[in-house]
């Protein structure tokens, strides 16, 4: 934890990954607390739902050694979230995308989310929280500033593709095979895919942002009319030949 | 306080760890002189801007080996990051070496540059190099 004069900065290596938290609300006794109550969250989250850890909840559930009613209450959200993203995405998404129970395309977008909402709910309006690279904004970093945030170029190390603006709350969501190669999983054949090297959406919360660039990247081809479809969501897409597209209303945030 | 922060990094926390660092500096380089620092440093001549010059971060041991860089700024300003010892055992610490290492330095002068908050679409794992960044950040005082 660190102050900065008037706000509150924390890095926390969990799930595998690292999360950030940027409050530039007043660091008050409530903020702390739910600062740190978000970070023991992440970690709780990580113990239930971690596919690496053979003792998890997850990971019994899917061996079938437990059974739902044996799992603590988030599994069944996060299950029925995960039920909820494959509907809306007539199957591209999936909480068992290999064969095998693994909602980890859901869970860590959907701790980030909780994570801001916890600190929402102590009072802390202005924040920023990082969940791997996928995002969760509220209220903006300063008085009338935006949150800007840099899209990661997949091809270009250190090259930024665009800069998403929020003036009031956004998550950004951003699949790519440039982190940890390709590691989305075609729900349809099991097996790897890559038709694009990144894709971003934007949208105003990121549980359903993070699942659904998860499903339009596996959707490839047909992503780009799906997502104009959707309502409140807009896209960057970046293509293995290093061609972009963006939906219709993705100017609103970034050029 | 400010090194128990840096408890891992990647590159989207490498910075935000740089903001955290230097709060309200990284975002309002464009705009506003920034005060002279109290304290000296390391290759600085009196009467000089605090903040410029090369500074040495402490090595730090990982899993999987030593990681040590060498940050320059120029008046508070990352202007490089040279990565002195790298691990190199192994096929992954090659990559870390070769890719990664680099990348996260790409980053961190990129999203200085665009004066961003936040990264999306890069999570790498590198802790050795953020302490060591933060230790040469700590000793130019910025």
């Amino acid at each position: 934890m660190s102050d900065t004069g008037s706000g509150l900065r924390h890095v926390e290596h969990v799930m595998g990954t690292v999360f950030s938290f940027d409050i530039r609300d007043r660091p008050t006794p409530a903020v702390r607390h739910a600062l740190a109550e978000a970070v023991r969250h992440l970690h709780h989250v990580d113990a239930v739902f971690s596919t690496y850890r053979h003792d998890s909840h997850i990971s019994r559930l899917g061996r079938g050694e437990i059974r739902l009613k044996d799992c603590p209450p988030e599994v069944g959200e996060v299950l029925s979230l995960c039920a909820r993203a494959t509907r809306d995405s007539d199957g591209w998404f999936s909480a068992a995308p290999a064969g095998s129970l693994d909602p980890s395309g859901l869970v860590k977008g959907w701790a980030t989310e909780a994570a801001s909402r916890i600190l929402h709910e102590a009072g802390a309006f202005d924040t920023c929280v990082n969940g791997g690279g996928d995002l969760q904004l509220r209220g903006r970093p300063g008085p009338g500033t935006p949150w800007r945030i840099g899209i990661a170029h997949p091809l270009r190390p250190g090259a930024l593709v665009t800069v998403v603006t929020a003036a009031d709350g956004l998550a950004v969501a951003t699949s790519g095979t440039a982190e940890r190669g390709a590691h989305i999983i075609d729900p349809h054949t099991g097996t790897p895919t890559a038709p694009f090297a990144s894709l971003t959406l934007v949208g105003p919360r990121l549980t359903p942002t993070d699942t659904y660039a998860t499903a339009a990247f596996a959707r490839g081809d047909g992503a780009r009319e799906w997502i104009e479809a959707l309502d409140g969501y807009e896209a960057l897409a970046v293509l293995p030949d290093g061609r972009e597209w963006r939906t219709r209303g993705f100017h609103h945030y970034g050029s | 306080m400010r090194r128990a922060v840096i408890t891992t990094t990647g590159a989207s926390a490498l910075v935000l760890a740089l903001l955290a660092l230097k709060p309200h500096h990284l975002a309002s380089l464009a705009e506003a002189p920034r005060p002279p620092a109290a304290s000296h440093s390391a290759g600085t001549a009196p009467g000089s801007s605090a903040g410029t010059g090369t500074f040495t971060g402490s090595p730090v041991d990982t899993e999987y080996g030593t990681v040590q860089v060498a940050a320059t700024l120029v008046k508070g300003k990352i202007t490089d990051v040279r990565v002195l010892q790298a691990p190199d055992q192994n096929g992954r610490d090659r990559e870390i070496a070769s890719y990664a290492l680099p990348r996260l330095t790409q980053e961190a002068l990129a999203a200085q540059n665009a004066h961003i908050d936040a990264v999306s679409g890069a999570s790498y794992t590198s802790q050795g190099y953020m302490q060591s960044l933060q230790s040469a950040l700590d000793q130019a005082h910025v």
